[in-house]
């Protein structure tokens, strides 16, 4: 049932053609034969998509990302399950407290917090280290995930922990056997959330990275800062066809919406 | 029993601890050390980096426009993000999802290519100006790269998704009952929207706008490509001192002026909500 009226069905119109515009521009432009960026395109072309393996810092850079995502949303769901369990199950002193300082990364301006990285890594000569990188960005992301597992943890039935456990079964049997396919679809979204979260990274990243780890978002910002020819469009297209593959992905496995509604809770 | 909770979010709190709270702290204390262009970071405790972008206008001037962007951000994206959540919460199923995918879905691409396909639309040669010249519009090019305009119009597309989500949540909420009561007592469809809808989207509305104006105040990526060194904001100056200039103190201080000045926006806004509905923002 659509229940818009007229005005209603062309703002909808306008606004979705605003949210593709500069997305439809970019994989057009990427397309271009010529050497500069124009709209629509003179031709069809997949030179530039061949000049991206010309440029093995490109291809580095993406391979940086991809592990750095990996690494960094392994490990932030690691530590984000355990503390959901705690801050979901339990009433104790602190828990408010516990809660705010791992929503707080959300809450602190992330130019704030690359500084503060920067401060901090190359007090100790870890700036630019890949397992600093996968710190720091464990920290950004852990939020994200945090509040996926909480929901589902807060909507979980403790009947069947309880009954488990009256029939003696350990803490982790009970962990592994019962909340943790319970809570999974949260865990699994949390997880996807946080690698694009890392993945797409920028302000943060771009303050802590050196030439041997620049990941893909700060070689492509240093590289549109400094010269515009269609590369940038080309490699853009790629991450672009990328995300939307996952996103296709996450909407069928979680719902966008639902994997994303969280955000609304922000502050 | 009682130290199981923190047992279990022990290890996230260590990392926090170390990584977040400590490093914040340390940034803290770096904002009142001095530089020397040869000697470096000299560990003073002294007010005069706050003194010297207090005292100076071209920070002010900074600051004022990078509130000025984020207000005018936060605005737009609540005068076209509700009507859009409104659309959304009334669409038949199917095409929500669809709808949902194109609204949303941007908040999974990179802010950088989105902000890639603004300058490639924005530019004097860009596909709006060559359009507009084509048709006999205008004869010279409206000059939008550069422009506080163009990176407000970049950064409500990227942050007005988030408008829609927290509005479109607050909708969902609602009880449907009420909008169909009012209609069969004879209320027009104006009146239903102010005196029912409204109402009831006020707190998906607040706290969106919240989002949005303390992500548009520290947004880097958008203001550094559309605006360059012409048109600085707090975060590209931050940029510029702690990688070019390498003056970190002062950089240090500027970015502690901003942590501070959107806080104190935040907690107004939560206190002005709270007095208003009675209960802050979650």
């Amino acid at each position: 049932m659509n229940r818009n009226g007229a005005f209603s069905k062309a703002f909808n119109i306008l606004f979705c053609a605003f949210m593709l515009a500069p997305i439809v521009v970019v994989l057009g432009v990427s397309f271009t034969p010529e050497g500069f960026l124009e709209f629509p395109p003179s031709g069809i072309s997949l030179r530039w998509y061949e000049a991206i393996l010309d440029n093995p810092d490109f291809i580095q850079a993406a391979w940086i990302s991809l592990q750095l995502a990996f690494a960094a949303a392994t490990v932030a769901t690691l530590l984000a399950i355990p503390a959901a369990l705690a801050i979901g199950q339990s009433r104790f002193r602190g828990r408010d407290a516990l809660q705010a300082i791992f929503l707080s990364p959300l809450m602190v301006p992330t130019v704030v917090l690359g500084i503060a990285f920067l401060r901090f890594l190359s007090l100790f000569g870890l700036n630019g280290t890949f397992a600093g990188l996968t710190a720091c960005h464990a920290i950004i992301i852990t939020p994200f995930i945090l509040r996926l597992v909480l929901a589902a943890v807060t909507g979980l039935d403790m009947s069947a922990a309880r009954a488990a456990e009256s029939l003696g079964a350990g803490r982790w049997t009970v962990f592994r056997r019962i909340t943790l396919p319970a809570i999974l679809p949260g865990v699994v979204g949390g997880w996807v959330l946080a690698f694009i979260t890392s993945f797409d990274e920028l302000t943060v990243t771009v303050f802590i990275v050196n030439p041997s780890t620049t990941t893909l978002p700060v070689r492509m910002f240093s590289h549109i800062t400094q010269t515009t020819d269609p590369l940038v469009a080309s490699v853009s297209s790629v991450t672009v066809i990328f995300s939307l593959a996952l996103m296709i992905l996450v909407d069928r496995l979680y719902g966008l919406d639902r994997l994303l509604i969280g955000e609304g809770k922000k502050a | 029993m009682t130290s199981r909770p923190w047992l279990l979010s022990g290890p996230a709190l260590t990392l926090f601890g170390v990584l977040l709270l400590v490093p914040l702290a340390m940034t803290f204390v770096l904002s009142f050390n001095s530089f020397d262009f040869y000697e470096g970071i000299i560990p003073t405790a002294s007010f005069a980096n706050y003194a010297e972008v207090l005292g100076d206008g071209y920070f002010w001037e900074i600051f004022g426009r990078t509130f000025a962007i984020a207000a005018a951000t936060t605005a737009i994206c609540a005068l076209i993000g509700v009507p859009q959540a409104l659309i959304l919460y009334r669409l038949s199923p199917a095409w929500r999802s669809l709808v949902v995918l194109i609204v949303i879905g941007p908040l999974l691409i990179s802010v950088v290519v989105r902000t890639l396909g603004w300058a490639i639309l924005l530019g004097n040669r860009g596909v709006i100006n060559t359009a507009l010249m084509d048709w006999g519009l205008i004869e010279r090019p409206f000059r939008m790269m550069y422009t506080s305009g163009g990176i407000v119009l970049a950064l409500v597309h990227v942050f007005v998704p988030f408008m829609v989500l927290a509005v479109w949540a607050a909708l969902q909420r609602k009880d449907p009952a009420t909008e169909a009561a009012a209609e069969s007592l004879g209320a027009s469809s104006f009146t239903i929207f102010r005196r029912i809808v409204l109402p009831q989207a006020m707190p998906g509305i607040l706290s969106g706008s919240l989002i949005v104006f303390s992500m548009a105040a520290s947004a880097f990526a958008t203001p550094a490509i559309l605006g360059g060194r012409r048109v600085k904001v707090v975060a590209t100056t931050v940029y510029d001192e702690f990688l070019n200039t390498l003056n970190w103190p002062l950089g240090a201080a500027i970015a502690m002026l901003l942590l501070i000045s959107v806080m104190a926006v935040m907690l107004a806004w939560n206190r002005l909500v709270e007095r208003r509905f009675g209960e802050g923002l979650q």
